[in-house]
């Protein structure tokens, strides 16, 4: 049986159980002046903190796209105004790390670099200092379920935007799970290798996860209409 | 409000998709728990206004929710309006015996309010010493909605002391949090979508109330909504609009209020007026504290919302803005800057000079006016209403009740 014949009829070998997430946002009382003592208090920081200043930026942003993605590089290039660091910083992805502390090290490298190439320490002059939180994740089941392609599509499109995260995101993140818990599951449980391939390598870097759920539904469609065969990749 | 206790049902097409079930799934947690919330005033500003919604809301998703009000004379709200000025930055004076007022009051209070709960959430300073009085069981949880960054040495250091005796506290900014020795999270307030303030209006209802103003529609309008007070920089609007004028002709409209009981805001109005004098296209509307449909109609009709500030708490009239599709110009500070996204929703500004080149910008570029207003909807939608502050202080509450 071909792939977009067994997307109408697969039923899987475990159910989908979507999770969503909430999180509590504690503040440490640490800041940073400029450049220098960001990198200081990164170095020190609990994984939980770079996590939240990286990772779960998606979370509080699921929708707008547009800024720098994450909290580092938001406040060099606003606050301090420092747009190669910026920029620089812009284009660390906490997914491609398996842990927060590969994070962490990925940005201390950054910013080390960045350090000694310049003689000055920048620093905020009319901004504000950064200040440092940390992320509490509370995880809460959605009560949804999904056995076929045809219930997961349908609890995808009304889920809370908190499960893409956890099971799009964070699943790589935290978990590491290389394509999330979407692909596994329509790879594994379902069988449909292509269609979990395609999922795998949408990332929040398109739009956010609201864009995320809305190209995953279109590829979805596409397999149970029988048209994936002539879409585009989604990259 | 328009709608008497709209049920959590009722927030389903306003907030985000799947918002609502979640919420009822997390609720599940903490069902039958008991959540008490403290402050002093029933009616009138902001915490009171949130707490008239969010109450109902949690009894409506299965939390035992109460509300208590600390009541005081018009000695302690004097002390505690000294207090409030102090916590903000401004100098004060303080007395023993305004001290001792001020925790006499709370004693009293304890013996007379109901403070047993799973979670007792205490608002601002006004009844921060009932902690003296607090049961062995339960949770308390001070809530702090003040601008905390710069505070009075003395003051802060008097009521640090009472603070030290709750189980965490609550900032509505990193900036505003403290060296204490206890965890102190992190929840930004946020706006009802359902209030009068902020409820849908058609193009009738808007033309109703706006009629009345004498407001043109034939221009762009920019406006800016706050209270005149000098750190909401009104006239650095004036000085932004006259220079933008020239390239495009638009109106500016100021509205606001609180002048009334307030000498220094009834000054700050005069100057606005004195600076907007004999130009027809600027107009100051000196609003009463219940204008709530007139606020919301003039923010539909906007082209572009301003809220220059030089000094902000959180600044929720950025998202009230936001969440009627509007781009935002706010200056950078505060809430405001956790509020805009730059370039996405808005800009923020530190200068007359900022807030003018952008103004001219989003006046030239409709369109690019139109997408922003449309991201800040959404950035509002997702971070900003009511909901989200309840999952919020749910979460809270399961936190505590499980550690």
């Amino acid at each position: 049986m071909s792939e977009r014949a067994a997307a109408r009829t697969a039923v899987a070998t475990r159910p989908f159980t979507f999770t969503g997430c909430v999180e509590l946002r504690e503040i440490l009382g640490r800041r940073a002046r400029d450049e220098q003592e960001l990198m200081e208090e990164i170095e020190g920081l609990p994984a939980e903190s770079i996590y939240y200043h990286t990772s779960t930026v998606f979370l509080r942003r699921p929708l707008v796209a547009g800024s720098y993605p994450n909290d580092f590089a938001i406040w060099v290039g606003t606050q301090i105004r420092d747009q190669v660091l910026a920029e620089r910083l812009g284009m660390v992805d906490p997914f491609q790390f398996d842990s927060p502390e590969r994070v962490r090290e990925e940005i201390l490298s950054v910013l080390d670099d960045h350090l000694e190439g310049i003689s000055l320490v920048p620093r905020i002059v009319f901004g504000d200092p950064f200040f440092f939180v940390r992320s509490h994740i509370i995880e809460v089941p959605t009560g949804l379920e999904a056995r076929t392609l045809r219930e997961f599509r349908g609890a995808l499109a009304e889920v809370d935007v908190s499960a893409l995260y956890l099971h799009a995101l964070d699943a790589r993140a935290r978990w590491g799970v290389p394509g999330g818990h979407f692909a596994e599951w329509i790879g594994e449980a379902l069988g449909l290798t292509l269609l979990s391939e395609r999922v795998g390598r949408l990332n929040p870097y398109m739009g956010g996860l609201e864009r995320i759920r809305v190209m995953m539904l279109a590829l979805i469609d596409a397999e149970l209409d029988g048209a994936f065969a002539t879409e585009r990749s989604p990259r | 409000m328009s709608l008497i206790d709209p049920g959590i049902e009722a927030y389903r097409d306003v907030a985000p998709r799947g918002a609502v079930d979640f919420l009822l799934h997390l609720s599940e947690r903490v069902r039958g728990r008991h959540f008490v919330h403290v402050n002093s005033t029933r009616v009138g500003g902001g915490v009171a206004e949130i707490l008239r919604r969010l109450v109902p809301l949690m009894n409506d998703v299965g939390v035992k929710a109460e509300w208590e009000i600390l009541e005081g004379d018009r000695d302690f709200f004097s002390v505690t309006k000294s207090f409030h000025n102090a916590l903000q930055g401004e100098e004060q004076v303080f007395t023993e015996a305004m001290l001792e007022h001020y925790l006499a009051v709370n004693r009293t209070n304890a013996a007379r309010l109901s403070l047993r709960g799973d979670l007792v959430l205490i608002h601002d300073p006004q009844p921060a010493a009932l902690v003296e009085n607090r049961p062995s069981d339960g949770n308390w949880v001070w809530r702090c909605h003040i601008d905390l960054a710069a505070p009075q040495r003395r003051a802060w250091s008097f009521l640090r002391r009472y603070v030290l005796r709750y189980d965490a506290a609550v900032f509505s900014l990193p900036a505003f949090a403290q060296n204490l020795a206890i965890p102190q999270f992190l929840v930004y307030p946020s706006i009802d979508p359902l209030a009068d303030k902020n409820r849908e209006l058609d193009a009738s209802e808007i033309d109703s109330l706006l009629t009345p103003l004498g407001i043109p529609r034939d221009r762009p309008i920019v406006l800016q909504v706050s209270r005149f007070d000098r750190f909401k920089d009104p006239i650095g609007v004036i000085n932004a609009y006259r220079m933008v004028k020239p390239y495009r002709d638009c109106l500016l409209v100021l509205a606001g209020g609180g002048a009334d009981d307030d000498p220094e805001g009834a000054r700050v109005l005069a100057g606005v007026r004195e600076a907007a004098a004999r130009d027809r296209d600027i107009h100051v509307l000196d609003l009463p504290p219940d204008a709530h449909l007139t606020i919301n109609a003039l923010q539909r009709a906007a082209t572009i919302i301003l809220q220059k500030s030089t000094k902000e708490g959180f600044g929720l009239t950025v998202s009230e803005a936001m969440w009627k599709g509007k781009p935002v110009i706010g200056g950078a500070t505060g809430g405001i800057t956790t509020q805009i996204l730059p370039g996405v929703t808005g800009y923020t500004v530190s200068s007359v000079e900022g807030c003018a080149y952008w103004t001219r910008y989003l006046l030239a570029h409709p369109e690019a006016a139109l997408r922003m207003g449309e991201a800040g909807r959404e950035h509002v939608r997702q971070n900003f209403l009511i909901t989200r502050q309840l999952r919020e202080y749910i979460s809270l509450l399961a936190r505590l009740v499980t550690t």
